[in-house]
């Protein structure tokens, strides 16, 4: 039998720090949301290919007057949520209570906007299966949107609250990772359901 | 590995067990019964959850088969026979296989990789419950009469509002989207506790194949799972809110409920078959005393079936009418899937050829899966030959294929791995004579019951039929099918009285009964409530092989080093490693017993039945409290360390 | 050929240590081929039986052996072993390699060989209802059946397959493969008997309660013989009643509930939920092949068809016992 002997040295700590488990966690349950998505666009084109006309019904194309700004406004919320994580990053809890609050505000602006879409959409879901498709993404979406507000929310009270500092931060980590992920997510959603419907 | 002139570090200095003990322990009685966050008990109560699901929907089979023992029988009635054979698939598929493989994991995962829980223990208990919340929903509907009958796959229309009327079929939809919901974090907590808390040493390339095939079945389920969610979550969208994604009057199409269920239906046996090949390749080396043939090859068979497998789901829709070029490339696909499988197979046989077998019950069930999946595995080629399929596909001789699959290639590693893990799990040992007296009449029995459907298939009997004609000529056969199935039932009871027995006559086993390899065996049968008091150290893919004595780490002075030796246990922590060359990263907390992880899921089950009863206050119920439970979960408990 | 064929199917059975119960009656048996694409995937089987056997007994001997050489201590013969790698290349890479380039080989020519549009087709439409299949000839308008459906032997027929409620399965195994009857969509099944003959298909697919019970039977006739029953159909003859019972029964047929759901050519019973009548006195079988058609079960179906067919979408029928009777005598009539 050979003696295997463990090599010097790998009980001295990893050099490079890494995410928390929790943050790994997230990552994964991303992956699967997203396969989510992934499937639901996939379900899309599938009823759109096996239809004469599309949207069907004489339904009309998406409008894009609101839809485009606020699609921005969605991405770029992103931005302070990065600006915050640098900022806790050092220690800087003033800047992610900033940062945080900018991106709930423009978030939940995006998720008016969506609640005005529906609105004002003249056809609903049970009409026909553009209907069904359409409000299910684009309400799963910004069923996603509450979500992620409703994290924002719980983030902001631990800074407030003042449960971060340097070194302990880590479920506004994971936050983070899952707000990116929910604009990431209308990167796809946005040019398959409002933009190629206007290719004909 | 590295073999150098380095002395293996001492033992750690011994611990005050009996404060360890107390420290990890449960509160007692149903208290700690309903808030434990132990991997142990958790993997435990999937596995006797699972059986107690596995002989029930065994009886149903036994049932089944009585009605169809002889030509017009009248044991059953149509209704009823369809309700039966649509539980058995969906106690098999969702409620058994899929759910004991999780349990396994659970109990053996942390074992093997050296460490002392999951990463989410408290995700784990809430996986746990939602599973038998969902089992408890799906099987409810035997107590209102409304069983589900459509078929474990409910292929829409039939399972449309308009031709299934009843609740049956919502107790099938919002009970797989449910259950669904617990593969998906089991799954993303096996990832992160086989990434990130692996034992200092043990690189990737060290794990034990069955840590390797619970890896791939986490990853397929993580991919697969959604798909299936999805298929019945919109069907019961169809069905509860009336739009119509799969109502082809209204643009939407039934083909799309296929293609998203087989999306993950395909996956899905190899997500079962995966961790079973995994238990296999630890047995089969510990009985022939000598480490797995083709370690690295194995384990890269067990990725590539993770990625095939997503590209051949066409294949159980060839008499669909698509396209012959779309056919052409999955029925391609579907051959070439078969190769990774035979890489493993040759490697089991190189293993045995220069080892030397011990057949022991353990090693039986493997002979015996090696020879029923050469079969089984044989006859899925057959079934992936486009024209072929054509004429077999939704006859018993499908029925034959997919039981040596999925009962003879998935069930006898099970009972193997019962045999092999239960001493470890109960520190009793199973009766060897009655074991191998249950390995034979379940083999016997198997081929008897299985064997004759491949030419009932040929003679023309199609699946899902609860009665036939006697001028048919199959009547002989299903007798034999028949009996044979009461002697595979037989053979399934030998171990269930077995199981029970050795509770509490079986032999003391002692740590490491079998000569095994892996880490498990290092600790006490059954192990502590915190598994190692301190970490082993991992020099070699045999560390109970080729280290010994087996050396475990200190506690360094760092913060990040502190889990390590007994001074994490007295923490309640474990080590976080790096993902890749596993160098302590700092430490999890090992939270106490919970009540959170079972509200939420009772809140869920509530939401679920809202929606079964159309009961909007309920569903709304259910979601506050779980939302409550959520907000409690990530306020209260976590110290938000990085 | 033929002879040989069941001759191979028993060693099959013998292979695998089960002795076949004897079997009374006759199986549609894929087997058992009599049209163009059955004969071919037959062909194919045989092939990938005979690589299979190989197979089997080849790997399972690998396995016995392995586990027997190593025991009783002869520990020097694992020196001589060829090494690990050389077993997965030879075993898990290079032979499952060929075989499956073979049977690629095969699935491609004999895919392009089958379901091809050919000259001179008979086209037959075919809907999958619950439980039963109703059958019409589009080229010869008006001509309507249902689960018996008549073809000619030798000639090519397209059998367009369709459903307006869920998907069924059209399988006839001694003649073809399956193709599944789907909502929403047309498909194809091309095909041709060799030999004249019954031959029994199901359904397939799982389609609800009586999904046991949604046989059919396709009965190949010499072409002259096809042309005559065509011919018969398309002039409606035969739908006169021979008798007063018959005419008493055609009287009630057409007013009391049976002309709700069903039709009979040139009266006033034109509802198509059930089958067409029109040539039931023809037919072999009542309810999708359930009960031979005999005037003692056609009166039973007739009051109570429940207890003939669990579930069956038809409703019993309250009439006194000498309508029913006229009635039976008017439908077995019609031929």
């Amino acid at each position: 039998m050979t003696a295997a002997v463990v090599t010097p040295g790998i009980t001295r700590p990893a050099t490079r720090r890494s995410y928390p488990t929790a943050w790994w966690g997230m990552a994964v349950l991303i992956m699967t949301e997203a396969m989510v998505f992934v499937i639901l666009l996939a379900a899309y084109f599938f009823l759109r290919a096996a239809s004469k006309e599309w949207p069907l019904a004489g339904i009309e194309v998406p409008k894009l007057e609101l839809a485009v700004p606020f699609s921005f406004v969605l991405w770029g919320s992103s931005l302070p949520i990065f600006w915050a994580e640098a900022g806790i990053r050092n220690g800087n809890v003033a800047r992610l209570k900033a940062g945080v609050l900018i991106s709930f505000v423009m978030g939940a602006s995006f998720l008016a906007y969506t609640l005005y879409d529906f609105n004002d959409l003249h056809f609903g879901w049970r009409d026909n299966a553009y209907g069904s498709i359409y409000y299910t993404i684009v309400g799963l979406h910004a069923l996603h949107v509450f979500i992620g507000l409703g994290m924002n929310v719980v983030i902001q009270l631990k800074a407030w609250l003042g449960r971060y500092d340097h070194g302990r931060y880590a479920s506004a980590e994971v936050f983070f990772l899952y707000w990116h992920f929910v604009d990431a997510v209308w990167l796809a959603v946005f040019p398959a359901l409002f933009l190629s419907p206007h290719i004909r | 590995m590295a073999v150098t002139e380095h002395p293996p570090p001492p033992p750690s200095p011994p611990v005050d067990e009996p404060e360890l003990l107390e420290l990890w322990e449960d509160a007692p009685g149903i208290p700690g019964f309903l808030s434990t966050v132990d991997h142990k008990r958790i993997g435990m109560r999937y596995i006797y959850t699972c059986f107690f699901f596995f002989f029930v929907a065994g009886a149903m089979a036994l049932v089944m088969r009585g009605q169809l023992a002889k030509p017009n029988a009248d044991l059953l009635g149509p209704q009823l026979y369809n309700e039966l054979f649509t539980m058995h698939g969906v106690t098999m598929i969702f409620l058994f296989n899929t759910p004991v493989l999780a349990g396994f994991g659970n109990y053996l995962i942390p074992l093997q990789i050296g460490t002392r829980d999951m990463a989410f223990p408290r995700m784990n208990a809430f996986s746990y419950w939602v599973f038998l919340l969902g089992g408890i929903f799906m099987y409810s509907s035997f107590f209102v009469g409304k069983i589900p009958d459509g078929g474990w796959f409910g292929y829409t229309p039939l399972v449309s509002r308009t031709f299934s009327p009843g609740l049956n079929i919502d107790f099938w939809g919002l009970g797989i989207v449910f259950t669904g919901l617990s593969t998906t974090v089991g799954s993303i907590n096996f990832i992160v506790t086989i990434f990130k808390l692996r034992a200092p040493g043990m690189t990737l390339n060290r794990m034990p194949i069955f840590v390797w095939s619970m890896l791939v079945f986490s990853f397929m389920a993580i991919f697969a799972v959604p798909a299936v969610t999805l298929a019945t979550g919109l069907n019961e969208l169809d069905r509860l809110f009336g739009t119509s994604f799969f109502n082809p009057a209204l643009g939407g199409s039934v083909l799309l409920y296929q293609h998203l269920f087989w999306f993950w239906g395909h996956p899905e046996v190899y997500i079962l078959f995966v961790p079973a090949t995994g238990m296999i390749s630890q047995i089969i080396p510990t009985f022939s005393g000598r480490p797995l043939s083709g370690y690295l090859w194995v384990a890269g068979a067990l990725v590539t079936v993770g990625f095939i497998s997503f590209g051949v789901w066409v294949h159980h829709m060839f008499a669909t009418g698509l396209p012959p070029v779309a056919m052409a490339f999955f029925s391609g696909a579907s051959l070439i899937i078969t190769i990774p499988s035979g890489v493993q197979f040759f490697a089991w046989i190189a293993t045995m050829w220069k080892g030397r077998v011990r057949l022991t019950t353990p090693m039986l069930f493997g002979v015996g899966f090696l020879l029923i999946f050469l079969l089984g595995g044989i006859t899925g080629v057959m079934v992936a030959v486009l024209p072929f399929d054509w004429q077999v596909t939704d006859s018993y001789f499908v029925v034959a294929h997919f039981h040596y699959v999925l009962n003879g290639a998935v069930v006898f590693p099970i009972f193997g791995a019962i045999y092999y893990w239960m001493p470890k799990m109960t520190g009793r040992m199973l009766s060897e004579k009655l074991g191998k007296l249950s390995f034979w009449v379940m083999f016997v029995g198997f081929n008897v019951t299985f064997f004759p459907m491949h030419i009932l298939g040929f003679l023309g009997m199609p699946r899902r039929i609860y009665t036939y004609d006697n001028g048919l000529g199959w009547g002989g056969l299903n007798a034999m099918v028949s009996i044979g199935s009461a002697i595979f039932g037989l053979g399934t009871a030998i171990t269930l009285f077995n199981w029970l027995w050795s509770r509490w006559r079986g032999v003391p086993a002692g740590d490491d009964p079998w000569d095994g390899d892996s880490l498990e065996w290092s600790t006490t049968s059954p192990p502590p409530h915190y598994n190692f008091a301190s970490i082993p150290l991992v020099a070699s893919r045999h560390p109970l092989w080729d280290q010994r004595p087996l050396p475990f780490a200190e506690s360094g002075p760092e913060e990040d080093t502190s889990g390590l030796g007994s001074e994490g246990a007295v923490a309640r922590e474990t080590p976080v490693t790096s993902g890749i060359d596993t160098r302590p990263e700092g430490n999890l907390e090992i939270p106490h017993e919970t009540y959170l992880p079972f509200v939420v899921a009772l809140g869920l089950a509530a939401l679920f039945v809202g929606l079964l009863i159309k009961a909007a206050v309920v569903g709304v119920v259910g979601v506050g409290l779980a939302v409550v439970a959520v907000l409690w979960w990530s306020w209260r408990t976590e110290e938000d360390l990085t | 050929m033929r002879r040989v064929r069941p001759a191979a199917l028993a060693a099959v059975v013998a292979a695998s240590s089960i002795t076949l119960v004897s079997c009374r009656g006759h199986s549609p048996s894929m087997l058992d081929a009599h049209g163009t694409e059955s004969q071919r995937v037959s062909g194919v089987w045989w092939l990938m039986f005979s690589l299979a056997a190989v197979v089997y007994v080849v790997v399972a001997a690998f396995i016995v052996i392995a586990i027997v050489r190593g025991r009783g201590g002869k520990r020097e013969k694992a020196q001589k072993a060829p090494k690990d790698d050389t077993f997965i290349w030879l075993g898990g890479i290079v032979a499952p390699v060929i075989i499956l380039a073979v049977l690629a080989v095969v699935t491609v020519n004999t895919t392009e060989a089958l379901r091809n549009p050919e000259a001179g087709e008979l086209r037959i439409a075919v809907v999958g209802k619950r439980w039963w299949w109703d059958v019409t000839y589009p080229d010869s308008p008006g001509v309507r059946t249902a689960n018996e459906i008549h073809i000619p032997v030798d000639r090519p027929v397209d059998i367009e397959l369709t459903s307006d409620n869920v998907i069924h399965s059209f399988w006839v195994p001694e003649l073809a493969g399956k193709v599944d009857t789907i909502p929403g969509q047309t498909n194809h099944l091309r095909l041709t008997a060799t030999a004249p003959g019954t031959y029994r298909g199901e359904c397939a697919e799982f389609c609800g309660i009586q999904h046991a019970h949604m046989s059919f039977q396709i009965i190949a006739d010499p072409p002259a013989d096809f042309d005559r029953w065509l011919a018969r159909r398309t002039t409606g003859a035969g739908l006169t009643p021979t008798s007063d019972q018959a005419a008493r029964g055609e009287l009630v047929f057409t007013r009391e509930a049976c002309a709700g759901c069903h039709a009979v050519r040139g009266t006033q019973a034109v509802a198509q939920i059930g089958p067409d009548l029109s040539d039931f006195g023809g037919r072999q079988w009542i309810g999708s092949l359930t009960v031979p058609n005999t005037p003692a079960n056609l009166e039973q179906w007739i009051v109570d068809p429940q207890s003939v067919k669990p579930g069956t979408l038809m409703p019993p029928t309250a009439l006194s016992a000498e309508d029913i009777a006229a009635v039976t005598a008017y439908l077995e009539g019609l031929k």
